[in-house]
């Protein structure tokens, strides 16, 4: 395991945990970017081009301009609801820091010993053969599912148009 | 398979593990919507970077990056649908806090 993956790891749970325990919505969005980011950076690493651009384009891009402009669509917090918000909040996650931490060190000092199940033959070497030649129905499905989504979107905001 | 590749799927696997906690923590602890799609996106990170991981290891790279490219086209749709749901209860009930929705009659 080289150092370099060891330090984008460490980078991704840091990325995460600002995610998660920072004050405005708008920041722990950025956040989020800034995770999918490092997790397509180690699938690069992890010799996964192809899923490591489509990571980085669309949850590091899409996902990320969808949040912001959901983020601009809501009212801000006055300064005062602001700060009481977050003592509240800082409460409830105030143990996530001492879990993580103490996780980490449980499962880096446990001693796992396994095999994993033997191996399914290979069939093929690249992913694009794969994707057309092997699953051609996954692309079907993938089209549905956007379709169905975009239709989803469709609806729920003429609903909220007509009200 | 050699040690070494079972040594990097466990090295791996911690911080995987630690990223699920992570977005679970957040899904449970959270009221408000917005924050909690944040912690489902964790989730999904994680999940993501097992698969990858997993591939890397057995060296099938090919089906689970044709896997990951399909739950990535899943990941945006649920999210996008989400987001319309999350802005619809925000129109219906000027507040994006789970304590706060008490018009859903079922």
């Amino acid at each position: 395991m080289s150092v370099i993956n060891i330090i984008l790891l460490s980078i991704l749970i840091v990325g995460a945990l600002w995610t998660v325990l920072t004050r405005s919505l708008l920041r722990a969005a950025i956040a989020l970017a800034f995770t999918s980011a490092i997790v397509a950076a180690l699938m690069f690493r992890l010799d996964a081009p192809l899923a490591a651009v489509f990571e980085l384009s669309v949850c590091t891009g899409l996902i990320s301009v969808l949040f912001i402009s959901t983020i601009s669509l809501t009212y801000p917090l006055s300064q005062e609801e602001k700060l009481q918000h977050m003592q509240v909040r800082m409460q409830r996650f105030r143990w996530l820091p001492v879990i993580v931490v103490a996780l980490g060190i449980g499962l880096s000092l446990m001693t796992v010993k396994f095999t994993l199940p033997a191996l399914a033959p290979q069939t093929q070497s690249d992913m694009r053969l794969v994707m057309w030649d092997l699953r051609p129905l996954e692309i079907f499905g993938q089209v549905v599912i956007l379709l169905s989504g975009a239709f989803g979107v469709i609806i729920l905001f003429k609903e909220a148009g007509k009200k | 398979m050699s040690t070494e590749l079972l040594q990097i799927f466990w090295s791996f696997g911690i911080f995987v593990i630690i990223l699920a906690v992570i977005g679970l923590y957040c899904l449970l602890a959270t009221y408000n919507l917005i924050r909690a799609l944040i912690g489902l996106e964790i989730l999904i990170k994680a999940a993501t970077l097992s698969i990858i991981v997993v591939g890397y290891v057995t060296g099938r790279m090919a089906l689970t990056q044709a896997l990951v490219v399909t739950f990535i086209t899943i990941e945006v749709v649920v999210m996008a649908v989400a987001i319309g749901v999350v802005l619809g209860i925000r129109h219906f009930n000027d507040s994006l806090d789970t304590r706060k929705i008490r018009n859903i009659k079922g």
